[in-house]
């Protein structure tokens, strides 16, 4: 039906009639005209991205600050993982253009071998985000603070080296609740002493060394010390200015100070719609939305790819005498991986 | 549609002919044909516009006599949104807001873009069917089932989306601000997103389909305007609905998780909401980038369409079919970069709003050189005054006339004064709505032979026509001094100007009893249309091949449709298609297919 005449005709233009005049088959054309389109889609998030980040009085976060741990490792590797997953999804568009130049020669057997590559690289890409997302949304040890004028402070590292959160070793319970025992010594075996932690903090359930535990319970908190602990100051509430810093034992009493003494919210860990430790509010919103969207594109991409790969296997492109739709499915990974590089670039580096 | 009595053949070139009948769910519902499509388009938009037509019937009764029982009211609103026959103040919003977007997506876009670019582009450059036709039935059905989201929105409980066909945050987005900002803004939405995948497969098939199935000979210098004006209509839609769909989804995820892109501190019934740091400014930016290109994507078929019907009836070859194409594509051009005319009130820096101003400015150019090539080909042409041909000229007047306040509104000192009145809302329906409503109706008048093999009743089309433009304008004529005596758009009730300026009370009062009679004229009016159109479909005289002794491509196709368009191999094309009375020629039209004579010139 589509107007494919099965003689040729000699032509003085490119642009005649009778012909492409891009010499490429018109899905291939349309699969460019999506991509430009779905370029603008991108185009306008990044867009919104940089109209909050100008908009925002807040400090906006910096990358290096916000990601900086690796999977096991902890913190202290700024942008290492990104940066890792962004290589591993670069090297998937490299197989990506094996596997098409495999089909160019109708090699199937290569073809074969490189979309798997470029599968596995893609689950991984997807895999990655979903552990980034997750520490993300968890936060980190300390958390964001709310200061006495409320100003709000990261906790990062000093001059003098790593940062560290001392470790909780155990809760001692010193007046009984539902279910531990006045004597009993709480350790990472009973329950989760971070969590529980946490918990407390947010719920201003912290007296001084005494913990509230959620089965009523009162215990005595048996934690190391901190190191070098610098308070560094994201938005102003009047005494303190962004960018102001404070080190050593001052900076972890007022970190303690603001909520030893029971007040609730005064530190928000990690992220979610309305709150998150690392800056303004629309700073994780558009980290969930854009990294949220380009996920979605990649994990499409692994769908498609994945259908490519069976018709392949079954012979559908060795029968149909052409690998083409490898190609098209190739022009489209290629452009989710361009899309990442805009990503990495706007929201990790700058 | 039943009365195309004929055997669907498909044909092709390789194989020869075999002969087999088509279902009737792949001939008429999941057809792949590009002819079926545009008649399928053609049908779901004429039924959105004349919701739409009716929703503003209900709203202009609330403006004319505000607070008075109107048993039609009732009728259609029932004790719900229209108590004792008086209109409630959310619905009023309500059919405000469902009436743009049907008439600005749905009619505009949708009808016209969808019918006559699926209908004209495989017909006028000589191609069985569209690149993909499996992605072009895609297309409809989406549109489709986008239409009948947004019909079911006007019939939940909270009502449709009420916020305006731009559905400016934060009331878009708050429901506790208003009731429509719940259920309906998010059915609103997800129509939306369905309409602009559909709009996206389309467009992509229309830019391909002419790129790479132009038939022998047919360079893009003979292509008809319509296919340019068509070509160029599916690039603006590529590159601004997708920033539409961003806007969009942001909007959702503000309405549903609790996001804050576009709300920051917003105090509604006294309760504080937890949103902060985001830009209602944003979604502007973002919606308005898709919204001024979409004036074009609207506007853009009609010209082409209007281009084609001038030039046949004037028995004149088109004046400056460069410069047509040309200033097609600088209309395209600038009007991605001018977006933000629509914001002048919105605080920006007045030396960007200036920015603005000269580049909108700009784009009088080219409108001024299509309107005076249509003049041009008029002047001194032996014009045959058809139903299609009135409406074209029809076309050529509004597109003046609001081109001229377009002038106006594009200086920002000036709007300031004028923004968010009726001045504005008569500016826009008269270049926007008029221009391509009357050009939607020159292509149905013109090509009606093409889609269903019959003819319309001319007499009825010239009543059509004159109801219509002389209601047309008793409606928007009036409106602009309704807008310059200071009624802001999409308030219920302007009474309370009787408090602080009788004057201006009695002007805003008067005219909208003369525009809402004059509406429900031109309503009225389209009731003869309704009748022509489907009476013709069924009992109207069978069209001859080439009723009009055009030139182009789709004339030389059988009556009867086939799929394939031509029995045998494809044309070739020899010229382009504006050789109307050539000197030295037998007659006053002479086909693209026919070779050029000995010593002949081409154009």
């Amino acid at each position: 039906m589509a107007g494919h005449a099965a003689h040729n005709l000699n032509q003085t233009t490119d642009w005649g009639g009778k012909t492409s005049p891009f010499k490429i088959s018109y899905g291939k054309i349309m699969m460019w005209f999506f991509l430009l389109s779905d370029a603008l889609t991108f185009g306008a998030f990044l867009v919104a991205l940089g109209f909050a980040r100008y908009a925002a009085q807040d400090a906006w976060p910096i990358g290096e600050e916000t990601f900086n741990a690796l999977p096991f490792l902890g913190s202290g590797f700024p942008l290492a993982y990104v940066a890792f997953m962004t290589f591993l999804l670069i090297l998937s568009s490299v197989t990506m253009v094996l596997a098409v130049e495999a089909g160019h020669r109708m090699d199937k057997k290569g073809v074969i071998k490189w979309m798997i590559a470029t599968i596995i690289g893609g689950f991984f890409f997807v895999g990655s985000q979903a552990w980034e997302w997750s520490h993300f949304i968890h936060g980190t040890h300390f958390g964001r603070v709310e200061l006495e004028d409320g100003s709000l402070a990261n906790v990062v590292a000093g001059p003098n080296g790593k940062l560290k959160f001392g470790e909780i070793k155990s809760f001692e319970v010193i007046e009984a609740g539902h279910h531990y025992r006045s004597g009993q010594v709480l350790t990472s075996k009973d329950l989760d002493l971070d969590h529980e932690w946490q918990h407390a903090v947010v719920g201003g359930h912290i007296h001084g060394n005494e913990i509230h535990l959620h089965d009523g319970s009162v215990a005595r908190i048996n934690k190391e010390k901190d190191e070098n602990v610098r308070l560094l100051v994201k938005k102003t509430g009047g005494k303190y200015k962004i960018g102001d810093a404070i080190d050593g034992e001052e900076a972890v009493n007022m970190y303690y100070g603001a909520f030893n003494n029971g007040t609730p919210t005064k530190v928000v860990y990690g992220a979610n719609m309305t709150e998150n430790e690392y800056g303004p509010k629309t700073y994780a919103n558009l980290f969930f939305f854009i990294t949220g969207f380009h996920g979605f594109h990649v994990s499409i991409g692994v769908l498609i790819n994945i259908i490519i790969f069976i018709n392949v296997l079954m012979g559908t492109y060795e029968r149909r005498g052409h690998y083409e739709m490898v190609e098209k499915s190739g022009l489209y990974w290629h452009f989710v991986d361009l899309v990442w590089v805009f990503v990495f670039t706007f929201f990790y580096l700058i | 549609m039943a009365a195309i009595t004929h055997d669907a053949h498909n044909h092709h070139d390789s194989h020869g002919h075999d002969h087999h009948e088509e279902g009737f769910v792949s001939k008429y519902i999941f057809s792949y044909d590009h002819k079926m499509i545009s008649k399928q388009y053609l049908i779901t938009a004429v039924v959105m516009g004349l919701v739409a037509m009716l929703l503003s019937i209900l709203f202009r009764i609330q403006l004319a006599w505000p607070g008075e029982s109107s048993d039609f009211l009732s009728f259609f609103l029932g004790e719900t949104w229209a108590p004792n026959g008086i209109l409630k103040e959310n619905m009023y919003l309500g059919l405000v807001t469902i009436h743009g977007t049907i008439m600005v997506f749905f009619l505009l876009t949708g009808g016209l873009s969808g019918t006559f670019s699926n209908l004209l582009i495989p017909l006028q450059i000589g191609a069985r069917d569209m690149a993909s036709g499996f992605m072009n039935m895609l297309s409809y059905w989406m549109f489709f089932v986008s239409s009948v989201i947004m019909l079911a929105s006007l019939f939940i409980e909270t009502g449709p989306a009420m916020s305006g066909w731009t559905v400016y945050p934060p009331l878009s987005a708050l429901p506790q601000a208003v009731e429509g900002s719940g259920l309906g803004m998010t059915l609103w939405l997800i129509s939306m997103v369905l309409f602009v995948a559909s709009s996206l497969l389309g467009g992509i098939n229309y830019m391909v389909t002419v790129i790479n199935l132009r038939t022998k000979g047919m360079k893009m210098s003979r292509l008809p305007l319509s296919v340019w004006a068509f070509f160029i209509t599916a690039v603006l839609g590529l590159l601004s609905f997708p920033v539409l769909v961003s806007a969009v989804l942001l909007l959702i995820m503000d309405k549903a998780l609790g996001t804050s892109f576009y709300l920051s501190d917003i105090i509604v019934n006294g309760e504080m909401l937890e949103n902060h740091g985001g830009s209602p400014i944003l979604y502007q930016h973002l919606f308005w980038f898709l919204g001024h290109p979409e004036v074009y994507i609207v506007l853009l078929p009609s010209l082409g369409i209007s281009s084609e019907v001038i030039a046949t009836n004037s028995r004149k070859p088109i004046f400056g079919y460069k410069a047509m194409i040309g200033s097609i594509m600088a209309i395209g051009f600038l009007s991605f970069i001018v977006w933000a005319h629509h914001m002048f009130v919105t605080g920006m820096n007045p030396f960007l709003g200036s920015v603005f101003v000269f580049t909108t400015l700009l784009i009088a150019i080219p409108s001024a050189v299509k309107v005076f090539n249509y003049l041009t080909t008029l002047w001194k042409g032996s014009i045959i005054f058809t139903p299609a041909m009135t409406f074209s000229i029809g076309m050529v007047s509004s597109f003046i006339t609001g081109g001229v306040t377009g002038i106006i509104l594009a200086d920002s000192a000036l709007d300031i004064n004028v923004h968010d009145t009726y001045f504005v809302v008569a500016h826009f329906h008269v270049v926007m709505g008029l221009s391509a409503v009357f050009g939607m109706f020159a292509g149905v008048y013109h090509w009606f032979p093409k889609m269903f093999g019959k003819m319309m009743n001319t007499r009825l089309g010239y009543v059509h026509f004159w109801i219509t433009i002389v209601g047309a304008y008793g409606v928007f004529l009036p409106m602009h001094f309704v807008g310059l005596a200071g009624a802001p758009r999409r308030y219920y009730d302007y009474s309370v100007y009787n408090e602080f300026d009788q004057g201006a009370f009695n002007l805003i009062f008067d005219l909208n009893k003369v525009i809402t009679v004059f509406a429900i004229i031109a309503a009225l009016g389209q009731l003869v249309f309704l009748f022509n159109f489907f009476y013709s479909i069924f009992r109207g005289p069978k069209a001859p091949q080439n009723p009009w002794r055009a030139n182009s491509l789709e004339w030389t196709t059988p009556v009867e449709h086939m799929h394939g368009n031509w029995p045998g191999e494809l044309p070739e094309v020899h010229r382009w298609s504006y050789d109307y009375s050539k000197p030295g020629a037998d007659e006053d039209f002479i086909p693209q297919t026919v070779p050029l004579k000995e010593g002949e010139e081409e154009h």
